[in-house]
């Protein structure tokens, strides 16, 4: 298994993604350019976080329609995992390969802290492994979760939505969304389950020093995919 | 050469934090008139050849979200001698 970590002008979270990649999950990981054209050699992409181009004009908005995005269109419907955190997750949106888009923080503020989080599709290989409440970090301006009225029946009905912002014991209460996001939602799959966008931070939740393993519940999933699991 | 604007704007279902925060200042300022602002984008394009099919295309494939945003394209006329 080796991913591929894109790198866009402004990504942030591109050094994170890589070392917590090869030293916690124990896989395959290299930079790859956002003017490349191939993605031979990778079996999955992590789109990381930051402020791809300056996130001028809106967030991912450039990025999505980048050259190494083509590539990302063509593993995306190959079924080929594929996960985008925060900037990522916007990216993703931006690009058509998932639904919905990310406006601005409801509280107009850049919100970094810890958040605990449910797993409410437990069958894609992003959410299999996450077997309990996580807590792993966010650290966004733009996060604001929204779709219109069909495709939000449409992923609660296809169990699409990945991940709900939650209190400590599992419940989406208000108090609990950081953003204004809609139903809470934190991160959505695609149709077939192998492209995962979210605003949490996994990489960022590897290791006890970081305050947190729990991210590694979503990232083993590319070391099981791996081992053909 | 042609001058052209695209406004962007929020979708009007879609809360506008921003604007409402914006609305908040003027109206403690004494505009108690204000019920609502809402803040969009303005795109000056400069263009050697204007066509609106092609500007169109620009606001769908890059300028405009039509998932949450609307857009308005107005040519600008210029004053004569100026």
């Amino acid at each position: 298994m080796k991913v591929a970590v894109l790198r866009f002008p402004g990504s942030n979270c591109d050094q994170d993604a890589l070392y917590s990649l090869r030293d916690d999950v124990g896989i395959g990981a290299d930079y790859v350019w956002y003017e490349d054209t191939s993605l031979e050699g990778f079996d999955a992409v992590f789109i990381p976080g930051g402020f791809s181009f300056g996130d001028y004009l809106r967030c991912g908005a450039m990025a999505s329609r980048a050259p190494i995005m083509a590539e990302v269109q063509r593993f995306a419907a190959g079924g080929r995992p594929i996960i985008g955190a925060c900037n990522g997750f916007q990216i993703l949106c931006e690009a058509g390969l998932l639904p919905g888009a990310l406006l601005l923080n409801e509280s107009q503020k850049f919100v970094c802290k810890q958040v605990f989080l449910k797993a409410e599709n437990r069958t894609s290989i992003w959410t299999q492994n996450v077997d309990k409440i996580i807590e792993i970090p966010i650290a966004h301006g733009e996060g604001r979760y929204i779709c219109d009225e069909a495709t939000l029946k449409e992923l609660e009905d296809s169990e699409r939505i990945a991940f709900r912002y939650v209190d400590s014991v599992g419940n989406a209460t208000p108090r609990a969304n950081p953003n204004g996001s809609i139903e809470n939602i934190a991160g959505v799959l695609n149709v077939k389950g192998n492209v995962l966008g979210l605003m949490p931070h996994p990489e960022r939740a590897t290791k006890s020093i970081l305050g947190s393993t729990d991210g590694m519940t979503i990232l083993k999933s590319l070391a099981l995919v791996g081992a053909g699991l | 050469m042609t001058t052209v604007r695209v406004y962007v704007t929020l979708k009007p279902s879609l809360l506008d934090s921003a604007g409402r925060t914006v609305a908040g200042a003027l109206q403690k300022l004494g505009y108690e008139e204000l019920e609502e602002a809402r803040i969009g984008k303005m795109i000056e394009l400069k263009l050697k050849d204007y066509s609106e099919t092609r500007v169109k295309e620009m606001c769908e494939k890059l300028l405009a979200n039509p998932v949450i945003e609307d857009y308005r394209i107005e040519e600008v006329k210029e004053a004569v001698g100026a």
